[in-house]
């Protein structure tokens, strides 16, 4: 197995992911898209590490802080969406935009 | 090092798990059949009685589904199925004596990822019928999930840092002259009640409680009610039979061969969770969810340290 | 050959659920179709050889996504996909920018000399792993410890509406705090 298939799956998952929070009102599927990018970049760590430096464990390294962020990520995001609800009543981004006016 | 089991026992492992489910369940129901009507009075009459879970199982297998409403049948029945192949998927690194069907250099990690299927299972299982009682179910699934999960995570843990290894076969062969049991007692009480959790049998059955008109299950009829059933006494059965590997030895024992006191274990631990579950009553998650917390992960901290400290010096 | 099936057995499934993540109208459908795709994505990872990673990224992603799940029903307006809706904004835009994203990476990934491979992957990666986290790694390992604790307390103070004085009186002084949910611990 080479390298390229497995950067080529990274990157289509991580322009999916890229659609998806681009395009997404909702602040909870907008994670999601956020997720599907970061699968994209374990995908990408994981496969350059055993291409290109499998002797040492910086690739390895970078797959944990990956899947750390999606946990952060997640946490920090329904924690803001839970405040916004309680607020304001609102779950979309574009309603979120008032808050600054 | 556990020897790699034959091909066969890929087969034969499924209905091994199955057969120890039926003798579980035939146990648990000639206990409730005492309790409800008086002592058996001859062997016939017991035998009777333990054959009411097969009894039971051959009525859902005639009997009519039920569908209800804007149902999601694609989620339902995936969370229904996942239930007993979650279970299975876990047995596979489970050892019987000293060989696995398969014992991969993480075989702790994936135990521990194969249970956690049963999350997304049986909140599947509740969300398919679009109906209230079952969805409420699911979410108190979740809620037993995020109680037990820590405080199980950090006890198995402990049995791999006794072991210095993830590989279960090397945490077999670490016991073989003293069982991880004796110094590592508050890590396999966490892991016995985490395994009840895990099962949401007895004192965890609140996610299919009374109280909800059967939680998750309450809309399931027919071969998916018997699949959802059994398939957790296939996880009680999992989960009660890890406790063997990790705490209780494995198949290390004076006189009998590795598989009979394999064997031997397992039956223990199961008797004692099913009779011991007669004496405790459901808990509610809010009350297991702070105790789990505030003093399970604390104790398991403490062992933890206690532990790292012996090995370390060891 | 068997890595080529097993790869593109996985590459496939991944993708086709990632999209389904954006075309689903139900939220729990959405929502176990991304676990699907990251399912896929740890299998990628076991079939990379790294087996400590890949097996926690099934077990994390099972957890998270059974919770997002329930996040989804209570958030969002069409939980089961019962009434379908769009909940979409500025879809040609963001088609045309993903498409060139795309055509950028993927122009990179085969135009590029990629190094050849520098020594091999030893027997036990997780030990490596282990012992870099644990040595050369440590800040990185520091940095993560902290910014999940963080996390904790920054969800918490988020998303609670009561604090110390709700609890425990205007004076903090009460014995007993008044939750509206009483714990196990004899309160």
């Amino acid at each position: 197995m080479s390298l390229e298939p497995f950067l080529l799956l990274a990157a289509a998952l991580f322009s999916i992911g890229l659609f998806g929070v681009l395009t997404q009102q909702s602040v909870v599927m907008l994670m999601m898209g956020l997720e599907l990018m970061l699968g994209g970049v374990i995908v990408g760590a994981a496969a350059v590490w055993r291409h290109v430096a499998p002797a040492v464990a910086d690739g390895q390294v970078l797959v944990v802080l990956a899947v750390t962020v999606m946990a952060v990520e997640m946490a920090v995001g329904f924690a803001v969406v839970t405040a916004l609800f309680r607020a304001r009543e609102v779950d979309m981004t574009d309603m979120a935009a008032e808050l600054k006016e | 090092m556990a020897e790699a089991a034959p091909l066969w026992a890929t087969l034969v492992l499924p209905l091994a798990l199955a057969a120890a489910a039926v003798a579980t369940a035939g146990f648990d129901a000639v206990l409730s059949a005492s309790a409800e009507r008086g002592p058996a009075a001859g062997p016939r009459e017991a035998g009777l009685r333990a054959l009411a879970p097969v009894r039971e199982a051959l009525r859902l297998l005639v009997q009519q589904p039920r569908r209800t409403t804007a149902d999601d049948r694609l989620l339902g029945r995936l969370g229904v199925v996942l239930v007993p192949v979650a279970a299975v998927l876990a047995g596979a690194v489970l050892p019987w004596g000293f060989s696995a069907v398969s014992d991969p250099p993480v075989g702790i990690v994936w135990f521990n990822a194969m249970e956690v299927l049963a999350w997304a299972a049986v909140w599947l299982t509740g969300w398919g019928p679009n109906s209230a009682l079952a969805l409420i179910g699911g979410h108190r699934f979740l809620a037993q999930g995020l109680a037990y999960e820590l405080p199980h995570m950090l006890a198995i843990t402990t049995a791999a840092l006794g072991a210095g290894s993830l590989r279960i076969g090397e945490v077999v062969a670490a016991q073989d002259g003293l069982w991880f049991v004796v110094w590592m007692p508050g890590a396999f009480a966490v892991y016995l009640s985490s395994a009840l959790a895990m099962a949401f049998w007895g004192p965890f059955a609140h996610p299919v409680a009374r109280d909800a008109a059967g939680g998750a299950a309450a809309e399931l009829a027919g071969v998916d009610r018997l699949v959802f059933l059994g398939g957790r006494w296939l996880l009680l059965v999992v989960t009660a039979g890890f406790s063997v590997p990790l705490f209780l030895g494995g198949g290390n024992g004076p006189l009998l061969p590795g598989w009979a006191w394999t064997l031997l274990k397992t039956a223990a631990v199961l008797a004692l969770l099913v009779a011991g579950r007669r004496a405790l009553p459901v808990l509610r998650m809010e009350r297991y969810m702070e105790v789990a917390w505030t003093v399970l992960v604390p104790v398991t901290l403490l062992q933890a340290l206690v532990v790292a400290v012996v090995v370390l010096n060891g | 050959m068997f890595d080529d099936v097993v790869f593109w057995a996985l590459a496939l499934p991944a993708v086709a659920a990632g999209v389904m993540v954006f075309r689903f109208d139900s939220m729990a459908r959405a929502t176990y179709a991304l676990l699907t795709s990251l399912l896929c994505v740890g299998g990628e990872v076991l079939l990379l050889g790294l087996d400590y990673l890949g097996v926690v990224i099934v077990l994390m992603m099972t957890i998270e996504m059974a919770v997002m799940a329930v996040f989804m029903v209570m958030y969002m307006m069409n939980p089961a996909g019962l009434m379908p809706m769009t909940m979409v904004h500025n879809a040609k835009g963001a088609v045309v920018i993903c498409a060139a994203v795309l055509a950028v990476l993927v122009a990179g990934i085969l135009l590029a000399p990629w190094p050849a491979r520098r020594g091999e992957p030893s027997a036990d990666p997780t030990r490596d792993l282990g012992l870099s986290l644990m040595g050369p790694q440590m800040l990185t390992m520091m940095t993560l410890g902290l910014a999940l604790v963080a996390t904790i307390v920054a969800t918490v103070v988020l998303a609670t509406r009561r604090g110390r004085y709700d609890r425990y009186g205007d004076d903090v002084d009460a014995r007993c705090a008044d939750d509206p949910v009483r714990g196990g611990t004899g309160r």
